[in-house]
């Protein structure tokens, strides 16, 4: 079994689906920040079958949560500090998200309008639904397609 | 300052308000002739529409404002590559309340958030139009007396058709109606339609046979089957005439069922219903007139004594 040791500061994002991780550490945007990152891929799990796992050393406060709820508000983050687990935190959907997920529906409007951001709002909670708030396209790829 | 996006922009008693002063406007037009004088409407049209782009007209003339505006993009400064936000700030300077037509989807939404006058959304591509369905609304409330109770009769392509969308939206605000959709298989009403109407409770069926479910109706709305739509001219033939309108099919209809269409009209309803007092398309059409003029003194909050 492969063993990845404990890291001092920093964050753990555990119950990633699986294949999932290389894609979310380019959506929180890891790759530009100076920081080691572990990134565990297709980890047994008994609630999930295959999970991957990121063991990232940097400050929570650079973590942009709601980016994390959108792609999937399943995942565990937990926050270490010096070496140990001090807090859990819990991931909820946010109401809007800018310049994120870009609406891919040709006839909208920011797929002319320079500068306009791409903004999605949450309009079924329940489904995890988000639609472009100027053409109401529903967002449909998870975690794929960001905004550079 | 409030613009008009979408007809849900309106709660149920603004539009009993707005409703209530358009039939006053019907009544009696003489009253708000001069409601407008010195006020000014840009139409800024990006894409062709004679019919929506004159009714607003008409509808501030009527008013006795004045008109400014363009009814193509290309001999506007857009076809110099401004941007829609540039565009309304100019305008804003120039006019007291634009309708814009852009055929992108929340052009509309983009020039409200920057605009220092009214917007209203006079159609945004294939997603809202909502003078067209507040028009609906208008005529059905006026013509039937009331909105709500009743069975309506959707016909040909709820697909693609945004008109349809739009009325079904806002006709579920209002109690006991029930919807019958009337297409081919391959202009079906979409799912996540059908699926707001069950988790609202409200009742529907599908059909396919339009005289089957004549003598039902107490509304008929019939939609035109629209090339620009398809990707392929030969499902277009073989379904722009899926359904005509014939007098031999009124005579299953009740006596007092009123036959609706956003128009233009072109195969869907056979010219020899015109004459049929249930057939109510052009009334329709001059209740967008006044429908728009209500909307233009609501939106710049003017009253009249």
């Amino acid at each position: 079994m492969l063993n990845v040791g404990k890291i001092e500061e920093g964050f753990v994002l555990d119950h990633i689906e699986a294949g999932k991780s290389l894609t979310l550490y380019y959506n929180l945007g890891l790759d530009k920040r100076d920081c080691t990152v572990a990134m565990i891929m297709n980890a047994k799990s008994g609630k999930m079958g295959k999970k991957d796992i990121l063991k990232v050393e940097c400050d929570i406060d650079d973590l942009d949560m709601d980016i994390l709820a959108v792609v999937d508000h399943n995942i565990t983050v937990n926050v270490v500090k010096d070496g140990e687990i001090v807090e859990k935190k819990e991931l909820v959907l946010p109401k809007e998200i800018t310049n994120v997920f870009k609406c891919k529906n040709p006839r909208c409007i920011t797929s002319i309008e320079q500068g306009l951001p791409h903004v999605f709002v949450l309009a079924d909670e329940k489904k995890e639904i988000y639609r472009c708030k100027y053409c109401e396209e529903k967002y449909k790829q998870r975690v794929k397609t960001v905004v550079q | 300052m409030r613009h008009l996006m979408s007809p849900l922009d309106f709660s149920v008693e603004e539009l009993d308000r707005l409703f209530d002063l358009a039939n006053d406007i019907e009544k009696n037009p003489k009253k708000y002739a001069h409601a407008c004088d010195g006020l000014k409407m840009a139409t800024c049209f990006y894409e062709p529409s004679t019919r929506t782009r004159l009714s607003f007209e008409a509808a501030m003339l009527n008013l006795g404002g004045s008109v400014l505006g363009f009814s193509d993009a290309n001999s506007s400064s857009a076809a110099k590559g401004e941007s829609v936000s540039d565009t309304i700030r100019v305008i804003s300077c120039y006019a007291d309340i634009c309708a814009m037509r852009h055929p992108k989807e929340g052009a509309p939404m983009v020039a409200a958030s920057k605009s220092r006058i009214p917007v209203i959304n006079a159609g945004d591509g294939g997603h809202q139009h909502p003078t067209q369905t507040l028009t609906d609304l208008l005529t059905i409330r006026s013509l039937k007396g009331r909105l709500g109770d009743f069975t309506i009769g959707l016909c040909g392509d709820l697909k693609f058709g945004r008109t349809v969308h739009s009325l079904i939206n806002a006709l579920m605000r209002y109690e006991g109606i029930h919807f019958v959709f009337i297409s081919p298989e391959e202009l079906r009403i979409p799912d996540y339609i059908t699926e707001k109407l069950k988790d609202a409770g409200i009742t529907y069926e599908e059909v396919i046979s339009l005289e089957d479910v004549m003598p039902k109706l107490d509304l008929l709305y019939m939609t035109r089957v629209q090339r620009e739509r398809f990707f392929n001219e030969e499902d277009y033939v073989r379904l722009k005439d899926f359904y005509i309108l014939t007098s031999e099919k009124m005579e299953k209809a009740k006596d007092d069922m009123l036959v609706l269409h956003p128009l233009p009209r072109v195969n869907e309803i056979s010219v020899e219903i015109d004459d049929d007092p249930r057939a109510a398309y052009f009334k329709q059409a001059q209740y967008g007139v006044y429908v728009r003029m209500a909307l233009i003194l609501t939106l710049l909050d003017i009253k009249v004594a």
